[in-house]
């Protein structure tokens, strides 16, 4: 940079100037983090249920989570399948399962629909994960039994033998904690998902006995039946 | 022996950075080579939930990004800022407060991981307590940092502090908004943000790790201690400039490449791409400028073992930073998203950039903050060829096995249905996954015994007493 033209001479004195030099780069920095962020929280089309409102429960007054049918909608997730949730957190699943399902040919045959924003409108946080070193679980509910789920979260290869996934024979021995996850529902509620005072008032009678294996496979069958989507709408461009 | 810098700088946090940066390369490779094996042979999980691979692997990435990257980065900057500046540390208490904090958040990663408590964001794992001593213990290291450069004798800042600041800046904005979380207890937190507006926020975090952390800290590094060990002057002010603001500005842009084809708006996957791409001509311009400072000189990669590291480093990064562009291409996302081609990716830059120029800078500063020559040379040869093996095997392994994955996934037979289940994809992976782990494993290796070759050249200064009688000898500067 020449010293004599404009940008050569403000270049030059950020160069003197540690503090100018700071705030030069916290401007710089901050545009592109605001351009890509801030614009999902307001665009009404990054939520596909803003166009298709029926993919989020319409909850009556009174109706416990226990009234939701598959395919009603989104809703938070039950005392137990936050439980689950917790322990998927825990095992640090998300490192090797997705939770996100693209658009293409052969992720429609293998695992179902592709995935919708409002699919993980109450994921706090989101599980979409990274890496696929097992399968994507987006659409898992439903397409095995729980006594399947069982038999491979304490021994995966023995229901798949080419499974390079840990034992987890640890679950079936813990028991859930109601307390626990009234506090985490708790929280949850604070921060948008809309439990009822109701929810949390019975959670932890809901979760009394369950152990986290049970609380793992509630978890698992509740993935991708929430919502039921349609073939013949087009949710995303 | 330098007595007039000894005393003229403060160089015993610096010395402690140093040699626990080299302590946690090892711990992060072991928990690596580790934790590879488990996917190659299962078994390794022995059915005890502290080792399982989920809980492991963020201890692994916290260990080399935060405990090895981070020490990395506080030694050097530290040692940098005083040597370019002409000054010592604005506080040199205020130093080993961020030594202390810094090493005691890696205590408490190293006990909190593997009991599963974690925030379940990729390296963002540890929990809100955490997440706040990170945030002081950072600020304290930005501000002692802004307050040494303005206390310079030195008429303009050199470039290793501009991009040690835009890294300190960067980041701290990039930890703040990343952890809000609502607390619900001592040990578990949610993300305020829910679904694709995390996801969002957690790639713009998760890609500037590695932008900022581990490239533009780094780059800061290599500014310093490439012409400092080649005895040359960086080859051109004007491509240090315009590729500095380029990779601040830039760089921020990238997370949402992680994100194509998710249910993030195809607006800001592509934007993210788009930028990506751009993002080749900054890179190579910092490798340019690292390479071409050894223009004239080198034959010196005969001799010095140390300027090999350094070299080497700017070929895998001009490598990594082309193949980051053209993975986020859609079409080359498409195939690579999801597989062991991204593990590697990280890995080639981690391994080779990061990992070889932090080891350049380390054994350069050895020499000088010790007062002695290193207890032995050779090793740092030996060092030097099974780092680079141990990289390339690794990288190979992952490179077969992330396109083998995405065409099984994608592979249909004569009759229009798929190919292959998921599982004899995970089957097939195996002996890339056995691979890899060597790879590792010879890396490990080197890096241990760079721990031994540094552990003895501390022991050699000690018994020589060669940082006492510089302390006390009669500067000659």
């Amino acid at each position: 940079m020449s010293s004599n033209s404009e940008s050569g001479r403000f270049q030059s004195w950020m160069e003197r100037n540690v503090f100018a030099l700071f705030v030069g780069l916290a401007i710089a920095l901050s545009v592109g983090g605001i351009v890509e962020i801030v614009p999902l929280f307001y665009l009404k089309s990054t939520m596909e249920h803003n166009q298709y409102p029926e993919l989020v429960w319409q909850r009556q007054q009174g109706q416990t989570l226990a009234d939701h049918k598959p395919g009603d909608g989104m809703r938070p997730f039950s005392a137990l399948e936050l439980a689950g949730r917790d322990v998927y957190q825990r095992e640090g699943c998300y490192l090797c399962h997705s939770q996100m399902i693209r658009p293409f040919r052969d992720e429609k045959e293998r695992y179902g629909h592709y995935s919708l924003a409002s699919e993980s409108m109450y994921d706090h946080p989101f599980q979409w994960g990274s890496k696929r070193t097992g399968p994507d679980i987006a659409r898992l509910g439903g397409k095995y039994s729980d006594d399947w789920h069982r038999k491979h979260l304490r021994a995966p290869r023995s229901v798949v033998p080419e499974s390079v996934m840990p034992n987890y024979p640890w679950l079936k021995d813990n028991l859930v904690d109601g307390a626990q996850i009234q506090a985490n529902m708790t929280g949850l509620q604070m921060i948008g998902v809309p439990y009822t005072d109701a929810d949390i008032a019975e959670a932890p009678g809901l979760v009394r006995g369950k152990t986290e294996e049970d609380a793992m496979v509630a978890y698992l069958q509740v993935l991708g039946t929430m919502a039921k989507l349609d073939e013949d709408k087009v949710y995303r461009e | 022996m330098d007595a007039a810098a000894e005393q003229k700088y403060d160089y015993g946090v610096v010395r402690w950075f140093t040699v626990m940066a080299v302590v946690y390369l090892v711990v992060g490779a072991l928990v690596g080579v580790y934790i590879a094996s488990e996917l190659a042979w299962p078994f390794l999980n022995f059915d005890t939930p502290y080792i399982t691979f989920g809980r492991l692997r963020p201890l692994h990435t916290n260990a080399v990004i935060f405990a090895f990257g981070g020490c990395t980065l506080m030694a050097t900057a530290f040692y940098t800022v005083q040597r370019t500046c002409a000054t010592r540390l604005w506080s040199n208490k205020l130093a080993w407060f961020t030594f202390i904090g810094w090493n005691l958040i890696i205590l408490s990663a190293v006990i909190t991981l593997p009991l599963g408590i974690n925030q379940t964001k990729e390296y963002a794992e540890l929990e809100w307590p955490i997440d706040i001593a990170i945030a002081v213990v950072w600020l304290s290291y930005m501000f002692n940092f802004i307050m040494t450069v303005h206390n310079r004798k030195t008429s303009h800042i050199y470039v290793s502090n501009w991009f040690f600041l835009g890294m300190m800046v960067m980041i701290t904005y990039l930890h703040v908004v990343n952890s809000l979380a609502i607390p619900v207890g001592m040990f578990k937190s949610y993300s305020i943000f829910s679904g694709v507006q995390d996801a969002m926020i957690q790639w713009w975090w998760g890609h500037n790790a590695v932008g900022f952390y581990l490239t533009a800290g780094f780059l800061g590094i290599m500014y310093y201690y490439v012409p400092k060990q080649a005895g040359r002057p960086i080859y051109s002010y004007r491509l240090s400039v315009i590729h500095f603001w380029a990779l601040m500005f830039g760089y921020v842009w990238l997370g949402a490449h992680h994100l194509q084809y998710t249910a993030l708006p195809d607006w800001t996957g592509s934007l993210g791409a788009a930028v990506s791409l751009a993002m080749i001509i900054p890179s190579w311009g910092g490798a340019v400028n690292g390479m071409m400072t050894l223009s004239g000189a080198w034959d010196k990669l005969r001799t010095d073992y140390v300027l090999r590291f350094l070299i080497m480093s700017l070929a895998f990064y001009a490598m990594s930073t082309f193949e980051g562009p053209v993975m986020s291409i859609k079409t080359v996302n498409a195939l690579s998203h999801y597989t062991d081609w991204t593990v590697g990716h990280v890995h080639s830059g981690a391994l080779g950039w990061v990992a070889m120029i932090a080891i350049g800078s380390i054994y350069h500063m050895m020499v000088r903050v010790f007062h002695v020559q290193l207890w032995s040379e050779k090793l740092v040869n030996v060092h030097f060829w099974t780092a680079t093996i141990g990289t390339v095997v690794y990288i190979v392994a992952m490179w077969v096995s992330g396109i083998m994955q995405g065409l099984m996934w994608r592979a249909y037979d004569e009759y229009g249905t798929l190919a292959y289940t998921f599982a004899e994809s995970v089957e097939a992976m195996h002996p890339y996954y056995a691979m890899r782990a060597v790879g590792g494993m010879i890396f490990l290796a080197g890096s241990v015994l760079m721990l031994f070759n540094i552990l003895m050249t501390v022991v050699k200064a000690s018994s020589e007493g060669s940082v006492q009688r510089a302390r006390t000898a009669t500067a000659t500067a």
